[in-house]
């Protein structure tokens, strides 16, 4: 165990720093990527772009550039190439909100993804089964964006005719006011959670069914244990495991910053909505900030994943 | 005559498949005392499974349609409701099944699943159940049952596996012990264990036995009535003693020559029986067995009944072949033809 996780973190920091790179390279290579050009303006002079790239550090070697940076985000010191605010810091503040959003997203989207994937399972066949599929098969395919930009217009007064049940858009953090935080996260809640809904559910009704047919399962029923126990201890136990994958990979992108959307479309000021404002205006340090966190949370969440495995099927062992 | 436990009356199964309907089984009675252990035989798809699944209420669905009887000890299992079944399932029949491998719940321990068994049924706490599976561990064999019964499926090999599952099936002292195929998955040692195991055990719980297996070789020792079923139907069905030594039905030659013997000459290679069982679906006019049958003739065109010929009490066969031609041909494939000599 020891030995694993050792390993597993000497990979981690290899592959955040494969990543740090390939994003580096990537926005140098992107039309209009070069940073001095931008800053300098239309009019430029290439001798004022000569004197931007000198104070950006860009006349470099791309690996002693792509190294600085490092350090300079490692240190706390890396700032925005256009308003020089502090990458981390900014990071920083946008985490309350992203990890408000994405926790009861979270929530929402396991308990009702379980308990539409049990209820359709269970009804394996019936009507209920086929309403569900299909309002599964609705959710997946409902684009984020689309989603939340039509419950703003239904229910949060964009729409003279419409309702105004939600306040539209914005965040209030929790410390501040508990109930509107509640409040004003609610929609968006929804919003980020329906499209897991939908997937989870179809994942867990497939599992549920295919473990359903395990002999084990046979030998509960043989045993003379009641369907209820048969169904939670033994059918949902088992159908379960996969869906501890999907979801510590899932949790770990929308916390880092698979979120943007949700967060641009109501207007939370979390990490993916600074991610949504550094790429529009193409800039670099914050961009490395954003994409280094939300990998930091996939290789961490992906090893918990394999702990959490361990835990759950005895079989498996950790080497 | 010893207490009847179970009687079984003209119990017949059929499965609705997108196929069309399927006759899985077509009429198999018997009776099971106290004390005996009841034989059933037949190749993959004779309806033997079937059987003792239905006894167990394990087929119940809704494309299935059951008729005759299952009378436990007086009352129609058929007709229990579904929830009432979960007290006759354990308690009162324990099943143990073919694959040791897959039968157990690879995430929890040895104990918890029989601790389980025991809790469901009776009203008794964690830790008397628990001391009741390492005995009933320690019954079935398991070296160390203290430490063992905290083991995972994975940890025991086939053999102790299926101990465990016998352990698990009595753990409730159910009055019927049904095996289906408890020994088709393990070698041949580790076979006679689990035979010797199930026939001492039965002694022990003063229970019943059903045995299935396609394997006559296997019940030879425990059997007291053995049943052959072949395409869903009883072929023949009679005392041990009828089937090894004055065997009916060609079918059961073809089972008798496919098993290897020490108390007869050896051939040069064992009897296989041509061809496949037929479909359930559209199975053959008359005897089922005709197709694959080498006796075959005119008048097995019309489906024999199932009687007895032979005029032993209790020995039926579904045959039309002469009893005293059969006795003279039959060792031809019991005994493989060309005997080698010795």
């Amino acid at each position: 165990m020891v030995s694993f996780l050792i390993r597993r973190i000497f990979g981690m920091i290899l592959v955040l720093l494969a990543v740090s790179f390939i994003t580096y390279l990537i926005f140098f290579k992107i039309p209009g990527g070069d940073p001095a050009q931008r800053i300098a303006g239309r009019t430029a002079t290439p001798a004022n772009i000569i004197s931007i790239r000198d104070k950006l550090g860009l006349n470099h070697n791309v690996f002693v550039q792509w190294w600085d940076m490092m350090k300079a985000l490692l240190n706390g010191t890396l700032v925005s190439y256009y308003d020089g605010t502090n990458v981390v810091q900014q990071i920083k503040q946008g985490i309350p909100a992203t990890f408000s959003l994405c926790i009861g997203a979270a929530i929402i989207w396991l308990g009702f993804g379980i308990l539409v994937g049990v209820i359709s399972a269970v009804k394996a066949g019936q009507a209920s089964d086929k309403v569900i599929t299909v309002l599964a098969l609705v959710g997946i395919s409902l684009p984020v964006a689309w989603l939340g930009l039509m419950f703003r217009y239904l229910f949060c007064g964009e729409n003279p005719n419409g309702l105004a049940w939600f306040p539209d858009g914005g965040y209030v953090p929790l410390t501040q006011n508990p109930w509107q935080w509640f409040y004003h996260l609610l929609l968006p809640w929804f919003t980020l959670a329906i499209l897991f809904i939908g997937f989870y559910g179809r994942v867990l009704r497939s599992n549920i069914l295919d473990t359903i047919n395990e002999d084990f399962v046979r030998t509960a029923k043989a045993k003379g244990l009641s369907s209820r126990r048969i169904l939670i201890k033994h059918t949902l136990r088992a159908s379960l495991i996969p869906i501890v994958t999907l979801f510590g990979l899932d949790f770990a992108a929308v916390l880092g910053g698979g979120a943007i959307i949700t967060e641009v479309v109501y207007n939370i000021q979390g990490v993916g909505y600074y991610a949504a404002q550094s790429i529009h205006s193409q800039d670099l340090p914050p961009l490395m900030g954003v994409t280094l966190y939300g990998a930091a949370f996939i290789v961490v969440f992906s090893t918990l994943v394999d702990v959490a495995y361990a835990y759950l099927d005895p079989r498996i062992r950790l080497t | 005559m010893a207490e009847s436990l179970l009687e079984v009356n003209d119990l017949k199964v059929t499965f609705a498949t997108e196929d069309g309907n399927v006759l899985a089984v077509d009429g198999i009675s018997f009776t099971l005392e106290r004390g005996k252990v009841l034989g059933i035989v037949g190749e993959s798809g004779s309806g033997k499974s079937v059987t003792s699944m239905t006894l167990m209420g394990l087929t119940r669905g809704v494309n299935a349609r059951f008729e005759g009887e299952v009378l436990y000890k007086g009352t129609d299992l058929l007709k229990v409701s579904d929830t009432d079944m979960q007290n006759y399932r354990g308690n009162e029949l324990g099943m143990i099944f073919q694959d040791p491998m897959t039968s157990l719940n690879p995430v929890y321990r040895i104990g918890e699943q029989i601790v389980e068994a025991i809790q469901s049924h009776e009203n008794v706490d964690k830790r008397t159940a628990r001391a009741r599976t390492i005995e009933l561990l320690r019954q079935v064999g398991i070296p160390n049952p203290e430490v063992r019964v905290d083991d995972f499926p994975h940890q025991f090999s086939g053999g102790m596996r299926q101990r465990a599952m016998i352990a698990m099936a009595l753990s409730c002292n159910p009055e019927i012990l049904i095996a289906d195929e408890p020994t088709t998955a393990l070698d041949v040692t580790i076979q006679a264990q689990i035979v010797d195991l199930i026939g001492r055990l039965k002694d022990e719980f003063n229970s019943a036995v059903i045995f299935i297996t396609h394997d006559l070789g296997v019940i030879a020792e425990i059997a007291d009535e053995i049943i052959v079923m072949y395409a869903g139907r009883v072929v023949e069905q009679g005392s041990k003693r009828d089937i090894f030594y004055d065997p009916q039905m060609p079918y059961t030659w073809g089972l008798l020559g496919s098993i290897p013997r020490l108390d007869r000459p050896r051939p040069e290679r064992l009897h296989t029986i041509e061809g496949m069982p037929p479909s359930l679906i559209n199975p053959p006019e008359g005897c089922k067995f005709r197709p694959r049958c080498p006796n075959a003739f005119e008048k097995c065109k019309e489906e024999p009944p199932l009687e007895n010929r032979v005029g032993t009490p209790g020995h039926l066969d579904r045959c039309w072949l002469d009893v005293e031609f059969k006795r003279g041909h039959r060792d031809e494939t019991i005994s493989g033809g060309s005997v080698e000599a010795a």
